[in-house]
């Protein structure tokens, strides 16, 4: 991953896609979040959604399955040129997520990650702080996710 | 019973748990959703800022809300949720830790483009078993309203 010196305000990955099928969401709700719209394809026509829906929580979480294989990618071909890499730390949180439409059996989603801010850390002078808006995209082009999220990224100097 | 709008009145609103989360279940969704050294490898995560194996925060808002349901979402009239205002992650979620969820209804008021719904706003706080805040979440659930209120207001 890059050093907080590396990133700027603007810059836009995309982190990939996946494919919700029904089993997946089955799978994810009978775990986590099992209410009948995200558990039974009758139930969920029935619902607001209008399918066998997706729990929020399901795409949120396939959404950081991509950016983190996004950024081991990036991370093997850094280090493939010789390039020092940086070990992002964690996330103080997120704010303004939004599940903006429902993600149905058989979609397929795009996510997309655009930097918002960058902040040198007030309490921990080795760390910046990155906002990115994280976006989800179905494939009829309709924007279904979105949240802002931060995370603490190491600075160069804390290297040195 | 089905727990209705009016069941949701501003204040809080119920405790829930305690919910033990093994280091198993914390080492699989990882490995599945969140594959960081942090979340995976004992040695990386003594090193990393957390200072030990920690769960993926999204494991901890996925276990909130199995805990939320099993509470009261799974016997109420829910709708589904429009999002998350905020939402912080302001501990680890440690290998073990008992967890327990403390729910208070910040907000409620009857939607202005469906008359029949009601958006309950939620602020949920889980902790460990000392009593440690790990995380805390803002966030609007759509609940419809007891049959018959809606239409008698309408009338």
């Amino acid at each position: 991953m890059r050093f907080f010196e590396d990133i700027e305000i603007g810059q836009r990955r995309e982190v990939g896609s996946f494919t919700f099928t029904a089993d997946g969401i089955k799978k994810f709700a009978s775990q986590f979040d099992p209410q009948r719209f995200h558990l039974d394809e009758e139930e969920g026509r029935k619902s607001l959604f209008g399918g066998l829906a997706a729990s929020g929580w399901h795409v949120a979480s396939v959404c950081m399955k991509l950016v983190v294989a996004d950024g081991q990618r990036w991370a093997r071909e850094a280090a493939a040129r010789g390039e020092t890499i940086a070990v992002w730390g964690p996330s103080p949180g997120f704010r303004e997520l939004r599940w903006i439409k429902p993600v149905l059996a058989g979609d397929t989603i795009s996510f997309a990650s655009e930097v918002e801010q960058l902040r040198p850390s007030s309490t921990r002078p080795e760390w910046g702080i990155l906002q990115a808006r994280n976006t989800g995209t179905n494939q009829r082009g309709e924007l279904v996710f979105s949240f802002l999220a931060s995370a603490f990224v190491p600075r160069r100097s804390a290297v040195a | 019973m089905t727990l209705t709008f009016e069941d949701f009145p501003p204040g809080h609103f119920g405790q829930f748990g305690p919910r033990r989360v093994s280091r198993e279940e914390m080492l699989a969704f990882a490995a599945e959703f969140d594959p960081q050294p942090m979340h995976l490898d004992e040695q990386a995560a003594s090193r990393s800022m957390l200072k030990g194996l920690s769960g993926s925060g999204w494991h901890l808002c996925a276990i909130m809300m199995r805990m939320m349901v099993d509470g009261f979402i799974g016997r109420s009239a829910s709708l589904g949720s429009p999002g998350v205002s905020e939402l912080r992650w302001l501990a680890p979620l440690r290998p073990e830790d008992d967890l327990t969820l403390d729910v208070e209804v910040a907000e409620a008021r009857i939607s202005r483009s469906r008359p029949g719904t009601g958006i309950v706003t939620f602020k949920a706080v889980v902790r460990n078993a000392a009593g440690q805040a790990l995380c805390e979440m803002t966030s609007p659930i759509m609940v419809a309203r007891r049959a018959g209120v809606a239409a008698e207001q309408a009338g």
